[in-house]
């Protein structure tokens, strides 16, 4: 036969350039380059924090200068050269910003070119947006609204200007800064991030969302979220994320904290799209990244939906500490990589309380030459009787050049409790491809139906706004990579 | 002539299948295909849709005018060739709805068409479903998922229904059919008939003919066909059975 006009769609597909690689020319305040205590002082000095904030970052800081960089991933993640980067990057205000016409009419366009509309009148659905550039926020809609219910949305920084007792009776309670390596780095230099808090009883009346954006050169980023619900009360959040095209790897290290207590509900939802590097593996965002929720109330609930197809590297384990009796926590996981990309990550679910339940659904889909890992704990403690947890986890081949790897880790520590878990491994077959073939569905566009269908567990939990971009990132991401 | 194959020589995996093949497909004829198994019935469908691992190494293939070979599967599928495939896959998560809705728009942008609106298609879906006596809701059902054999193939003649072929092919469509199932795919058929569009029906049994009466019968054998006759051919041959054409061959 002729040429297979395969090959031809991996070429056209291979040769798309990643979406969101452009960078914003906006003036930039930068602290000067490396790591030590003084540069900890001017970060800390710029964001006008206080004096226990102050505390908090050093004590993070001398703790990690007693830390390794963890080698235990199935990663081939580099030594990084710490004192190389830059850890405070603002876009430059041109005046204290009060409503929409004052923020940068590039920083706008900015976001609007990502899809991010900070402007309200143009929002129509129920979205509320804190848009962070590389280390502060430049904006959070609705604030108002929120503000109606009794519900705190805003940047980080804000928020310990504005709720400091709020924020110090959180922060560090989830994941502490001892907690690892990455931890103890976020705790001392963050930046910004996004500080939530749905008092008693409130069901929060609109989707919460930060968006982050990495735009500065040889620049960190170190958001730190912070969730907190409280007795009876719900919220969905979603995090969505961007970087421009560089050559170098550029490093993320994120926290995000979430704290329910009893009878409160938080569905947190990412997809991740950060820059994954060039098809040689050139270049690519190091995402480094500690999640954890805390059920602390009885009959609490936190659940974690991800999908990430972005990243050079992906370190992350979104968990759950289910401390309260009848707690649920829940991990729904897509992750797709592609060309050299590398991916390790899963979840952790500590069951404490009595009759805590946890649900885990991981879909790996490895094309490429990339390497994608599930890694998983569930841990049931002695006390945690009558528990129960399911996990299932697939993978999904394309081509022979890539791998997958599962590794779950089980402890359960008495005998009342049920622990179940499956996994599969499959490939797209030529049959299925064939099949669609043969109804006029081209191969690209197969393979993304094929994919969203053995995704279609986890994408269905994502909020309506998430659910369709992921289900075009994921067909994106994959195109062409079936040959 | 809709379909002209001249001389086709297939193989698969280095090995000859086809050995010389031809046909000849007016618009609007009915032509039957049967023949012992193995003798490469299926074979013929994979080269005429275009499936990949299927080599034509001598031969052509005219379809509407022009020489498909080299042709992707999914631009003669949207020429109008379908194919009702004889083990219909199963595609998890995919609703037989979105899947549709995939196909049908696919052709439409092949063919310069703006996509169907939902409501149009879903008046379509309906009528179609009408068609074959599907009664339930497809938008929960994945593609050929936990089917019966027999539904399976009802699904078949469903999508062949929603993408109007100019030239349908139907593998053993008749195969675990009881007679109800029969009868609605043959109808179905019958329906989607008309004077510009053609089928080539493979089947093993007579049966299926006395509801879709063939223009034509052709017997396969070796790779080739070794004799072509009206509708009595089939009933000769459910008489005689195959030895009578291997002995007739020898
Ligand atoms: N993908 C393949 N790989 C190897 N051999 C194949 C393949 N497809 C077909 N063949 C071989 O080609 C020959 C013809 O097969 P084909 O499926 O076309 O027969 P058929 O006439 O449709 O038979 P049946 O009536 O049983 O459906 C058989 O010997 C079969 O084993
Ligand atoms: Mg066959």
């Amino acid at each position: 036969m002729e040429s297979n006009p395969k090959e031809n769609i991996i070429e056209e597909v291979t040769s798309k350039d990643y979406e969101f690689g452009f960078v914003t020319d906006i003036e930039t305040d930068f602290v000067p380059k490396g790591l030590n205590e003084d540069i900890i002082r001017l970060i800390s000095k710029k964001k006008e924090e206080p004096e226990w904030l102050l505390e908090f970052r050093l004590k993070a800081f001398r703790h990690w200068l007693t830390l390794k960089q963890p080698n235990w991933g199935h990663l081939d993640l580099p030594e990084i050269d710490y004192q190389d980067i830059i850890y405070y990057a603002a876009p430059r205000k041109r005046q204290e910003k009060q409503s929409l016409d004052e923020v940068d009419p590039e920083l706008l366009a900015t976001f609007d070119k990502l899809g991010i509309s900070l402007d309200e009148q143009k929002k129509l659905s129920g979205v509320a947006v804190d848009a962070v550039m590389d280390s502060t926020s430049v904006k959070t809609t609705f604030q108002e609204t929120l503000s109606k219910h009794g519900v705190i949305f805003m940047s980080f920084s804000e928020a310990v200007k504005q709720h400091p007792d709020l924020v110090r009776k959180y922060l560090g309670k989830v994941v502490p800064y001892t907690d690892n390596f990455f931890a103890a780095l976020n705790s001392a230099v963050f930046s910004d991030g996004s500080f939530c808090y749905i008092p008693k009883g409130v069901h929060c009346p609109l989707e919460l969302s930060t968006y982050f954006r990495i735009n500065a050169a040889n620049t960190g980023q170190f958001e730190r979220t912070l969730i907190v619900a409280d007795e009876g009360a719900y919220v969905s959040y979603m995090e969505g994320c961007t970087a421009p095209m560089r050559d170098e790897n550029q490093l993320h290290a994120a926290i995000v904290e979430i704290i329910a207590e009893t009878d409160a509900e938080v569905k947190y939802s990412t997809v991740q799209n950060w820059y994954p590097g060039d098809k040689e593996g050139k270049g690519g965002v190091y995402n480094l990244v500690t999640k954890r929720g805390l059920c602390r109330g009885d009959r609490s609930k936190i659940s974690w939906t991800q999908v990430e197809t972005g990243s050079a590297i992906t370190w992350k384990y979104p968990g759950c500490v289910l401390m309260g009796d009848n707690s649920i926590g829940e991990f729904y996981s897509v992750a797709v990589t592609n060309n050299y990309q590398q991916a390790d990550t899963g979840t952790k679910m500590i069951h404490l309380g009595k009759n805590t339940r946890s649900t885990i659904i991981s879909k790996g889909i490895s094309a490429g030459h990339s390497q994608n890992s599930y890694r998983g704990l569930v841990r049931v403690a002695p006390k945690a009787i009558n528990s129960r947890n399911y996990s299932q986890c697939d993978s999904l081949l394309m081509g022979d050049q890539c791998g997958a790897h599962t590794w779950p880790y089980v402890q359960c520590g008495n005998e009342s409790s049920i622990l179940e878990h499956e996994a599969t491994t499959s490939k797209i077959s030529e049959d299925q491809l064939f099949y669609c073939q043969q109804r006029g569905i081209p191969t690209e566009k197969a393979i993304g139906l094929i994919v969203n269908g053995y995704a279609k567990d986890v994408l269905n939990r994502l909020p309506m706004e998430f659910a369709v971009e992921a289900q075009k990132l994921l067909s994106i991401t994959l195109e062409g990579s079936v040959g | 002539m809709l379909l002209n194959i001249k001389n086709l020589h297939v193989s698969v995996a280095g090995k000859e299948i086809l050995k010389g093949l031809n046909l000849g497909v007016n618009e609007g004829e009915i032509h039957a295909i049967m023949g012992p198994n193995g003798t490469g019935k299926s074979t013929l469908a994979a080269a005429i849709t275009g499936r990949e691992g299927y080599e034509i190494t001598e031969g052509e293939i005219w379809y509407k005018g022009k020489n498909i070979v080299g042709m992707s599967p999914e631009d003669r599928a949207n020429e109008g060739i379908f194919l009702s495939f004889q083990y219909p896959v199963e595609i998890p998560g995919v609703s037989i709805q979105n899947f549709m809705r995939t196909a049908v728009n696919s052709k439409r942008e092949y063919l310069g068409l703006p996509a169907l609106s939902t409501i149009e298609f879903m008046k379509m879906m309906k009528e179609k479903q009408a068609m074959v006596e599907i009664t339930e809701k497809l938008q929960n059902r994945f593609v050929n998922v936990g089917y019966s054999g027999g539904e399976k193939k009802k699904n078949e003649i469903f999508q062949m229904a929603m993408l109007e072929p100019s030239l349908a092919i139907l593998d053993e469509t008749d195969s675990g059919l009881d007679i109800d199932a029969l009868r609605i795919v043959a109808n179905g058929v019958n329906q989607l008939h008309n004077k510009d569009n053609s089928f080539v029906v493979i089947t093993h049994y007579q049966r299926l003919l006395d509801y879709i009466v063939p223009d034509f019968v052709h017997v396969m054998y070796d790779g080739r066909i070794v004799k072509s006759g009206g509708k009595h051919l089939a009933i000769e041959l459910e008489e005689k059975g195959y030895e009578w054409i291997k002995d007739m061959n020898l």
